[in-house]
């Protein structure tokens, strides 16, 4: 086992080296970074200048490419092209934090609730409750994120004015006054409800046909038949027998989905203004400003390989069918 | 990508549980030495013959009995028909300003079924320009990401060795690109605005899947009698793959154009949304959203109507998919009910 991990881990090196130059080519060579300042006749030649210098823009691209790597390694990124006064880490250390919190709440919850319909419509397959499930979450697939999130909004935004009460917030992260302590705690998921909420209900469309697939394939093997004839009670075979083995193929979905997620809930953060990875991703591609936008594309990236090998390590760990050479 | 994982996860149960037992099996000419023998007594009993229909007869039938997607296709032609005839259909010009009626709700009184905006501008109108552009650049995105997948898996598949392997790494590589990023990255950087520039980026990501379909069966279909019969009587590759392979491919590949004309249209929403996609003052589904959304909570239909029109065009196109995949499947005989 232990060596699996050191192969797979020593794998993601050269994927995460291809990603560093695709990145890296893809970004530098689509336009002229410093387009928009050429434009601006508020921007003087010298200040140009220091940004080239500062950046080595007029070396030829694999030098770039080396200063750069350089740069990520020795110094966390270095700085964004535009305002030499800020470090990329220090904004990227302050948004981090908040999306993983956003993500964990709203995976953890979806997959709580997906595997509790998935299954239920498994076991009573072509039922009413079946029925709903599989239309809902046709729903799910059709409806745009920023149009969900928008409405539950409006929604709770209404409710607070009709009648001025304050369940959930619908923008920000915490209150003026969030305290600190438990206060905060509660201030914060108050905060976090309505935009995980979003983010859930779509995974649930996911997850639980996903799981309902997989729990029918399992209930109708041999195994599930021995345990059902050697007597076991309903409620022990399904949970027991069936579920663990159903879950599997659950485990690597959402291990994927949790990666692509940590760059990925660009749009309902943006929305609800949480201060997170999608609202820097987003300014500074309205900026355009090249360096910040390889630094994020780098972590995401950096997060999808991450969640890819522990999507592996945990299927093999969960499967024993699965060899480890 | 997701996107076509979660297509392929389920179909709806409803439709598995109203194909009708006693429904009329005959041959098909591919399938003709496998008619059951209760079939055949059933055929007798009501004095059929039976009669020699192509697979696309067949096709055509079990579609047209597909309810859910029949009822689907009609609403959708409705829809879509309204976009592309926005210039009838709808009752004020999509820039039309009219202050005296700004801000209103959703009303008969002068036709704003949809509202009107900050500027008085009818959102029905607005929304059907709206239908117009989306519905452009969803089918442009389909009809070329359907170019490239087809293209691409079909050298893959019929070539193989050294070509397929070159051609399905760099298929990997697109697909393991966190896509939303890629689409904005290149919106940004590449100047972005018209509605053919949005499409082509969105295809550039869409191809992926359905080359790995068609790999896969050209792959299979390589090695059947007939690509060999061809091949000893002498066709050249390009025609072998046009008239002999591709048509057995055909299914498959309709029902993935279907799925990305949905994809495209949730896909370019979300980037006109965020300010990325269709530029202003051209009106797309998505950028009307954004409109609306700083003034969503007083007025909600300028979210609301726009974002319902997308979820009932992705619906159909959804439920028309899976009555196409039904429809197009030669392995089954049953025609539905």
């Amino acid at each position: 086992m232990v060596t699996y991990i050191i192969r797979r881990l020593l794998y993601s090196i050269p994927v995460l080296f291809a990603a560093s130059v695709l990145i890296f080519v893809s970004v530098s060579t689509i336009g002229d970074p410093l387009a928009a300042l050429h434009q601006n006749p508020l921007v003087s030649k010298v200040t140009i200048q220091k940004i080239e210098d500062r950046k080595h823009l007029n070396d030829s691209l694999p030098a770039q490419y080396g200063y750069w790597v350089k740069d990520a390694v020795t110094n966390k990124f270095g700085t964004p092209l535009l305002q030499p006064g800020t470090k990329i880490w220090d904004d990227l250390k302050r948004v981090i934090p908040h999306t993983l919190q956003l993500v964990l709440l709203s995976e953890i919850f979806a997959l709580i609730v997906a595997v509790g319909i998935g299954v239920y419509s498994a076991v009573r397959q072509y039922s009413v409750f079946d029925y709903t499930a599989t239309s809902l979450s046709f729903l799910g697939f059709a409806m745009p994120v920023f149009w969900l999130a928008l409405m539950l909004q409006i929604l709770f935004t209404n409710i607070f004015i009709k009648w001025n009460v304050r369940i959930f917030y619908t923008s920000g992260l915490s209150g003026e006054n969030a305290g600190s302590g438990l206060h905060f705690v509660v201030d914060r998921l108050q905060h976090l409800a309505i935009p995980a909420m979003t983010l859930c209900i779509l995974s649930i469309a996911q997850y639980s046909r996903f799981m309902r697939a997989s729990m029918l394939e399992v209930i109708n093997s041999d195994y599930v038949r021995t345990a059902r004839a050697k007597g076991l009670p309903e409620r022990s075979v399904t949970l027991r027998h069936a579920l663990r083995n159903a879950l599997i193929p659950l485990v690597t979905v959402s291990a994927l989905n949790f990666g692509a997620l940590i760059g990925g809930a660009v749009i309902t953060e943006t929305i609800f203004q949480l201060d997170g990875m999608g609202p820097y991703f987003i300014s500074n591609l309205f900026n355009q400003d090249a360096y910040a936008v390889m630094a994020w594309l780098m972590i995401t990236a950096t997060a999808v390989i991450i969640f890819n090998l522990i999507a592996d390590v945990a299927y093999a760990y969960i499967d024993p069918r699965i060899r480890y050479d | 990508m997701t996107e076509f994982d979660r297509h392929s996860s389920g179909g709806i149960p409803t439709l598995d549980a109203g194909a009708d037992p006693a429904s009329l099996g005959p041959a098909t000419p591919m399938s003709s030495g496998s008619i059951q023998a209760d079939e055949f007594a059933l055929v007798h009993e009501h004095g059929l013959e039976l009669k020699a229909r192509s697979q696309w007869a067949y096709a055509r039938k079990r579609f047209f009995r597909h309810r859910l997607a029949m009822a689907s296709l009609i609403v959708l032609i409705v829809i879509l028909g309204a976009g592309v005839f926005a210039k009838q259909v709808a009752p004020y010009a999509y820039d039309q300003q009219d202050f005296a009626h700004s801000g209103q709700g959703p009303t008969l009184e002068g036709h704003h079924f949809f509202g009107t905006d900050v500027l008085g501008r009818d959102y029905f109108s607005r929304v059907v320009y709206g239908i117009q552009t989306s519905e452009r650049v969803a089918f442009l995105v389909a009809f070329l990401s359907t170019l490239i997948g087809t293209l691409i898996g079909a050298f893959a598949g019929y070539y193989g060795g050294a070509t397929d392997n070159l051609l399905m790494r760099l298929t990997d590589l697109v697909l393991t690109l966190p896509g939303l990023a890629v689409l904005l990255t290149a919106a940004a950087f590449m100047g972005n605005g018209k509605p053919t520039r949005v499409a082509f980026i969105l295809a550039f990501l869409f191809w992926t899947g359905l080359a790995r379909i068609v790999r896969g069966t050209f792959l299979s279909l390589r090695e059947k009698e007939y690509v060999e019969a061809a091949k000893a009587a002498g066709s050249g590759d390009v025609r072998i793959m046009l008239r002999h392979m591709l048509p057995n491919a055909i299914g498959p590949i309709v029902v993935n154009a279907t799925l990305i004309v949905g994809v495209a249209i949730l896909t370019e929403a979300a980037l006109s949304f965020l300010g990325f996609g269709v530029q202003p003052p051209t009106p797309a589904l998505g950028s009307l959203i954004n409109e609306g959304q700083n003034v969503s909570s007083t007025m909600w239909w300028l979210v609301t109507f726009p974002g319902l029109t997308i979820v009932l065009i992705v619906l159909c196109i959804n439920f028309i998919g899976d009555g196409l995949r039904d429809a197009l499947d030669p392995t089954q005989r049953r025609l539905r009910a």
